[in-house]
Protein backbone atom coordinates (compact mmCIF):
# COMPACT_ATOMS: atom_id res chain seq x y z
CA UNK A 1 0.00 0.00 0.00
CA UNK A 2 2.62 2.01 1.00
CA UNK A 3 4.73 1.46 -2.02
CA UNK A 4 1.59 2.72 -3.95
CA UNK A 5 1.65 5.61 -2.76
CA UNK A 6 5.51 6.71 -3.41
CA UNK A 7 4.90 5.16 -6.97
CA UNK A 8 1.95 7.49 -7.22
CA UNK A 9 3.77 10.69 -6.53
CA UNK A 10 6.86 9.95 -8.44
CA UNK A 11 4.28 9.76 -11.46
CA UNK A 12 2.90 12.54 -10.82
CA UNK A 13 5.16 14.64 -12.79
CA UNK A 14 4.26 11.94 -16.00
CA UNK A 15 3.84 13.54 -19.25
CA UNK A 16 0.72 12.62 -21.78
CA UNK A 17 2.48 13.39 -24.94
CA UNK A 18 5.42 11.49 -25.16
CA UNK A 19 5.57 9.44 -28.19
CA UNK A 20 5.62 5.36 -28.41
CA UNK A 21 9.78 4.84 -29.18
CA UNK A 22 11.61 1.74 -29.21
CA UNK A 23 14.86 0.68 -28.75
CA UNK A 24 17.49 1.32 -31.70
CA UNK A 25 14.72 4.13 -33.36
CA UNK A 26 16.67 7.09 -34.49
CA UNK A 27 14.50 10.34 -32.76
CA UNK A 28 15.25 13.95 -32.09
CA UNK A 29 14.82 15.00 -28.72
CA UNK A 30 14.29 18.80 -28.98
CA UNK A 31 15.70 20.08 -25.67
CA UNK A 32 15.00 23.51 -24.05
CA UNK A 33 18.36 25.35 -22.94
CA UNK A 34 18.67 28.24 -21.09
CA UNK A 35 21.37 30.92 -21.34
CA UNK A 36 21.28 33.41 -18.72
CA UNK A 37 17.54 34.49 -18.93
CA UNK A 38 17.00 33.43 -22.66
CA UNK A 39 15.80 30.02 -23.63
CA UNK A 40 16.52 28.07 -26.80
CA UNK A 41 15.74 24.75 -28.15
CA UNK A 42 18.40 22.57 -29.18
CA UNK A 43 17.78 19.10 -31.49
CA UNK A 44 19.77 15.89 -30.43
CA UNK A 45 19.51 13.82 -32.67
CA UNK A 46 20.62 9.60 -32.29
CA UNK A 47 19.32 5.97 -31.70
CA UNK A 48 17.56 4.94 -28.01
CA UNK A 49 19.98 3.07 -26.88
CA UNK A 50 18.07 1.58 -23.84
CA UNK A 51 15.34 2.78 -21.63
CA UNK A 52 15.50 2.11 -18.02
CA UNK A 53 12.57 2.03 -15.26
CA UNK A 54 9.56 2.92 -15.45
CA UNK A 55 6.91 5.22 -14.55
CA UNK A 56 7.87 8.77 -13.88
CA UNK A 57 11.27 8.15 -13.54
CA UNK A 58 11.97 6.44 -17.02
CA UNK A 59 15.02 7.12 -18.35
CA UNK A 60 16.01 6.38 -22.30
CA UNK A 61 19.58 6.99 -23.33
CA UNK A 62 20.51 8.43 -27.15
CA UNK A 63 23.25 7.77 -28.68
CA UNK A 64 24.82 9.26 -31.76
CA UNK A 65 28.48 9.28 -33.10
CA UNK A 66 29.84 13.44 -33.58
CA UNK A 67 32.95 13.77 -35.50
CA UNK A 68 33.62 10.42 -34.63
CA UNK A 69 33.45 10.54 -31.02
CA UNK A 70 30.29 8.89 -29.76
CA UNK A 71 28.08 10.79 -27.18
CA UNK A 72 25.41 9.68 -25.59
CA UNK A 73 22.40 11.80 -23.48
CA UNK A 74 20.71 10.39 -20.67
CA UNK A 75 16.84 11.56 -20.68
CA UNK A 76 14.15 11.19 -18.34
CA UNK A 77 11.10 10.11 -20.06
CA UNK A 78 8.70 13.22 -18.81
CA UNK A 79 11.31 16.03 -18.20
CA UNK A 80 9.89 19.29 -18.40
CA UNK A 81 13.42 20.15 -20.21
CA UNK A 82 12.41 18.41 -23.27
CA UNK A 83 10.20 19.73 -25.65
CA UNK A 84 9.24 16.62 -27.85
CA UNK A 85 10.77 13.88 -29.24
CA UNK A 86 10.08 12.57 -32.77
CA UNK A 87 11.04 9.16 -34.33
CA UNK A 88 12.84 9.64 -37.37
CA UNK A 89 12.99 6.08 -38.27
CA UNK A 90 12.63 2.36 -36.69
CA UNK A 91 15.50 -0.41 -36.84
CA UNK A 92 15.20 -4.02 -36.84
CA UNK A 93 17.24 -4.94 -33.11
CA UNK A 94 16.70 -7.96 -31.20
CA UNK A 95 18.22 -6.54 -27.27
CA UNK A 96 16.82 -4.61 -24.82
CA UNK A 97 19.82 -2.85 -24.50
CA UNK A 98 21.97 -2.18 -27.00
CA UNK A 99 25.46 -1.64 -25.40
CA UNK A 100 27.56 -3.66 -27.77
CA UNK A 101 26.85 -0.87 -30.09
CA UNK A 102 29.50 1.35 -28.36
CA UNK A 103 32.38 -1.04 -29.52
CA UNK A 104 31.56 -0.85 -33.34
CA UNK A 105 32.29 1.35 -35.93
CA UNK A 106 32.09 1.65 -39.58
CA UNK A 107 29.53 -0.87 -41.21
CA UNK A 108 29.59 -3.19 -38.29
CA UNK A 109 27.19 -0.05 -36.38
CA UNK A 110 24.41 -0.19 -38.67
CA UNK A 111 21.58 -0.64 -37.69
CA UNK A 112 18.90 -2.26 -40.31
CA UNK A 113 16.12 -0.59 -40.67
CA UNK A 114 12.51 -2.28 -40.08
CA UNK A 115 9.52 -1.57 -42.34
CA UNK A 116 6.66 -0.89 -40.49
CA UNK A 117 3.49 -1.92 -42.02
CA UNK A 118 0.78 0.86 -41.36
CA UNK A 119 -2.95 -1.65 -41.15
CA UNK B 1 4.85 22.57 18.49
CA UNK B 2 7.46 21.61 16.37
CA UNK B 3 7.18 17.68 15.49
CA UNK B 4 5.65 15.06 14.37
CA UNK B 5 6.11 11.29 14.17
CA UNK B 6 5.41 9.20 11.35
CA UNK B 7 7.03 6.10 9.07
CA UNK B 8 9.08 6.58 6.15
CA UNK B 9 7.27 5.04 3.31
CA UNK B 10 10.33 5.64 0.22
CA UNK B 11 11.71 7.09 -2.13
CA UNK B 12 10.94 8.60 -5.51
CA UNK B 13 11.81 11.20 -7.50
CA UNK B 14 9.77 14.39 -8.63
CA UNK B 15 10.25 17.71 -10.95
CA UNK B 16 10.63 20.69 -9.41
CA UNK B 17 9.35 24.26 -10.63
CA UNK B 18 12.85 24.55 -12.65
CA UNK B 19 12.23 21.60 -14.22
CA UNK B 20 15.48 19.34 -12.50
CA UNK B 21 14.78 15.98 -10.81
CA UNK B 22 14.92 15.68 -7.16
CA UNK B 23 15.65 12.93 -5.22
CA UNK B 24 12.55 12.48 -2.66
CA UNK B 25 11.76 10.68 0.67
CA UNK B 26 7.89 10.16 1.06
CA UNK B 27 6.71 10.14 4.98
CA UNK B 28 3.27 9.86 6.18
CA UNK B 29 3.15 11.84 8.89
CA UNK B 30 0.27 11.88 12.00
CA UNK B 31 -2.22 12.14 12.96
CA UNK B 32 -1.00 12.30 16.31
CA UNK B 33 -2.87 12.61 19.40
CA UNK B 34 -2.16 15.23 21.70
CA UNK B 35 -1.79 12.07 25.17
CA UNK B 36 -0.29 14.66 27.80
CA UNK B 37 0.56 18.86 28.12
CA UNK B 38 3.41 18.80 30.36
CA UNK B 39 4.11 22.46 31.60
CA UNK B 40 6.38 24.33 33.65
CA UNK B 41 3.93 24.64 36.87
CA UNK B 42 2.99 21.21 36.75
CA UNK B 43 6.78 19.19 35.04
CA UNK B 44 9.57 22.04 35.45
CA UNK B 45 9.17 22.56 31.55
CA UNK B 46 7.27 23.07 28.27
CA UNK B 47 6.26 19.71 26.25
CA UNK B 48 3.52 18.02 24.47
CA UNK B 49 3.74 13.85 24.49
CA UNK B 50 2.28 12.91 20.90
CA UNK B 51 0.61 9.51 20.72
CA UNK B 52 0.89 8.11 17.36
CA UNK B 53 -0.76 4.89 15.87
CA UNK B 54 -3.75 3.46 16.94
CA UNK B 55 -3.29 0.13 18.85
CA UNK B 56 -5.39 -2.63 20.89
CA UNK B 57 -5.29 -2.01 24.13
CA UNK B 58 -4.26 -5.32 24.87
CA UNK B 59 -1.05 -4.95 23.13
CA UNK B 60 -0.25 -1.94 25.62
CA UNK B 61 1.67 -2.10 28.67
CA UNK B 62 -0.60 -1.53 31.69
CA UNK B 63 1.81 1.82 32.70
CA UNK B 64 1.16 2.99 28.60
CA UNK B 65 -2.27 2.12 28.60
CA UNK B 66 -2.83 4.50 32.16
CA UNK B 67 -1.76 7.19 30.42
CA UNK B 68 -3.97 7.07 27.71
CA UNK B 69 -7.16 6.28 29.97
CA UNK B 70 -6.15 9.36 32.06
CA UNK B 71 -5.91 11.22 28.87
CA UNK B 72 -9.52 10.21 27.27
CA UNK B 73 -7.66 9.13 24.37
CA UNK B 74 -7.72 6.05 22.14
CA UNK B 75 -4.37 3.75 22.55
CA UNK B 76 -1.72 4.36 19.90
CA UNK B 77 1.03 2.01 19.03
CA UNK B 78 3.91 4.45 20.48
CA UNK B 79 4.69 7.90 22.26
CA UNK B 80 7.00 10.72 22.53
CA UNK B 81 7.43 14.23 23.60
CA UNK B 82 8.25 17.19 21.91
CA UNK B 83 8.85 20.56 22.92
CA UNK B 84 6.45 23.28 22.87
CA UNK B 85 5.79 27.23 23.53
CA UNK B 86 3.89 27.93 27.03
CA UNK B 87 1.54 29.74 25.85
CA UNK B 88 0.35 26.52 23.45
CA UNK B 89 -2.75 25.33 24.55
CA UNK B 90 -3.24 21.33 22.93
CA UNK B 91 -5.26 19.57 25.65
CA UNK B 92 -5.23 15.66 25.39
CA UNK B 93 -7.02 14.63 22.27
CA UNK B 94 -5.93 17.48 19.81
CA UNK B 95 -5.10 16.05 16.72
CA UNK B 96 -1.65 16.94 15.76
CA UNK B 97 -0.99 16.97 11.66
CA UNK B 98 1.04 17.84 8.73
CA UNK B 99 -0.62 21.26 8.95
CA UNK B 100 1.41 22.83 11.14
CA UNK B 101 5.13 22.78 8.87
CA UNK B 102 3.13 24.85 6.81
CA UNK B 103 5.54 27.39 5.45
CA UNK B 104 8.32 25.73 6.88
CA UNK B 105 11.25 25.56 4.26
CA UNK B 106 13.56 22.88 6.58
CA UNK B 107 13.21 19.83 8.53
CA UNK B 108 15.27 17.59 11.09
CA UNK B 109 14.75 14.16 10.22
CA UNK B 110 15.44 11.64 13.66
CA UNK B 111 15.26 7.51 12.82
CA UNK B 112 17.01 4.31 13.67
CA UNK B 113 19.30 3.41 10.94
CA UNK B 114 19.54 0.34 9.07
CA UNK B 115 21.54 -2.33 10.93
CA UNK B 116 24.57 -3.28 9.39
CA UNK B 117 25.44 -5.70 12.02
CA UNK B 118 29.50 -6.17 12.44
CA UNK B 119 31.57 -4.54 9.76
CA UNK B 120 34.68 -4.04 8.80
CA UNK B 121 36.61 -0.61 8.41
CA UNK B 122 36.32 -0.22 4.82
CA UNK B 123 32.62 -0.39 5.53
CA UNK B 124 32.16 1.46 8.53
CA UNK B 125 34.67 4.06 8.12
CA UNK B 126 35.09 4.48 4.83
CA UNK B 127 38.99 3.50 5.27
CA UNK B 128 41.16 2.55 2.04
CA UNK B 129 41.85 -1.07 2.69
CA UNK B 130 44.89 -2.37 1.29
CA UNK B 131 45.45 -3.39 -2.57
CA UNK B 132 43.60 -6.38 -3.71
CA UNK B 133 46.30 -7.06 -6.63
CA UNK B 134 50.35 -7.16 -7.08
CA UNK B 135 50.54 -9.89 -4.01
CA UNK B 136 48.36 -7.27 -1.61
CA UNK B 137 47.61 -9.30 1.93
CA UNK B 138 45.31 -6.62 3.20
CA UNK B 139 42.55 -6.44 0.98
CA UNK B 140 40.10 -4.87 3.24
CA UNK B 141 42.16 -4.68 6.81
CA UNK B 142 42.42 -2.13 9.42
CA UNK B 143 46.05 -1.29 8.84
CA UNK B 144 47.93 -0.06 11.53
CA UNK B 145 46.35 0.84 14.67
CA UNK B 146 49.47 2.90 16.17
CA UNK B 147 53.41 3.32 16.72
CA UNK B 148 55.39 1.04 18.60
CA UNK B 149 57.28 1.21 22.11
CA UNK B 150 56.66 5.01 22.57
CA UNK B 151 52.93 5.33 23.46
CA UNK B 152 52.68 1.42 23.47
CA UNK B 153 49.22 1.00 23.17
CA UNK B 154 46.42 2.00 21.63
CA UNK B 155 45.02 5.47 21.53
CA UNK B 156 41.75 5.73 22.38
CA UNK B 157 38.76 6.01 19.93
CA UNK B 158 40.95 3.96 17.41
CA UNK B 159 38.71 2.96 14.66
CA UNK B 160 38.25 -0.73 14.21
CA UNK B 161 35.74 -2.97 13.42
CA UNK B 162 32.64 -3.41 15.09
CA UNK B 163 28.69 -2.97 15.32
CA UNK B 164 27.03 -0.32 12.91
CA UNK B 165 24.23 0.75 12.31
CA UNK B 166 21.04 0.53 14.06
CA UNK B 167 21.44 3.67 16.46
CA UNK B 168 19.24 7.11 15.94
CA UNK B 169 20.66 9.28 13.94
CA UNK B 170 19.25 12.91 12.60
CA UNK B 171 19.50 14.21 9.22
CA UNK B 172 19.80 17.84 9.65
CA UNK B 173 18.09 20.81 7.65
CA UNK B 174 16.35 18.36 5.10
CA UNK B 175 14.02 21.25 2.39
CA UNK B 176 10.68 20.47 3.07
CA UNK B 177 9.42 19.98 -0.81
CA UNK B 178 5.81 19.75 -0.17
CA UNK B 179 2.82 19.06 2.79
CA UNK B 180 -0.14 17.11 1.91
CA UNK B 181 -2.33 17.43 4.35
CA UNK B 182 -4.91 15.40 2.82
CA UNK B 183 -3.06 12.53 2.81
CA UNK B 184 -1.03 13.15 5.98
CA UNK B 185 2.31 13.62 3.48
CA UNK B 186 5.33 14.99 3.84
CA UNK B 187 7.72 15.24 0.89
CA UNK B 188 11.29 15.33 1.90
CA UNK B 189 14.46 16.74 -0.09
CA UNK B 190 16.94 13.46 -0.01
CA UNK B 191 17.08 10.87 2.31
CA UNK B 192 16.24 10.23 5.27
CA UNK B 193 17.66 7.01 8.22
CA UNK B 194 16.26 3.79 8.83
CA UNK B 195 14.57 1.52 6.48
CA UNK B 196 10.98 1.48 4.69
CA UNK B 197 8.36 1.37 7.15
CA UNK B 198 10.36 2.49 9.78
CA UNK B 199 9.33 5.22 12.55
CA UNK B 200 10.73 8.75 11.73
CA UNK B 201 10.53 11.78 14.21
CA UNK B 202 10.25 15.22 12.00
CA UNK B 203 10.64 18.05 13.66
CA UNK B 204 11.52 22.07 12.57
CA UNK B 205 15.02 22.41 11.44
CA UNK B 206 17.10 23.64 14.66
CA UNK B 207 20.05 25.23 12.90
CA UNK B 208 17.23 27.08 10.75
CA UNK B 209 15.07 28.19 13.74
CA UNK B 210 14.67 32.33 13.89
CA UNK B 211 15.78 32.59 9.74
CA UNK B 212 13.29 31.68 7.63
CA UNK B 213 11.70 28.08 9.32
Amino acid sequence: MSADIVRKIGDEGMKSDVPDFQIGDTVSVHVKIREGDKERVQVFTGYVLARDGGGGTETYTVRRVSHGVGVERVFPLHSPYVEKIEVVRSAHVRRAKLYYQRGLTGRKARLKEKIVVKK
Amino acid sequence: MNGILGRKLGMTQIFDDAGRRVAVTVIAAGPCLVVQRKTKSSDGYEAVKLGFEPQKASRLSKTALGEYNKAGVDPQRMMQEFPCAADEELAPGTRVTVDQFEGVTHVDVAATSKGRGFAGVVKRYNMAGGAKTHGGHSKRRVGAIGQCSYPARVMKGQKMPGHMGNVRVTQQNLKLLAIRPEENLLLVQGAVPGPNGGVVRVSRALKKAGKSA
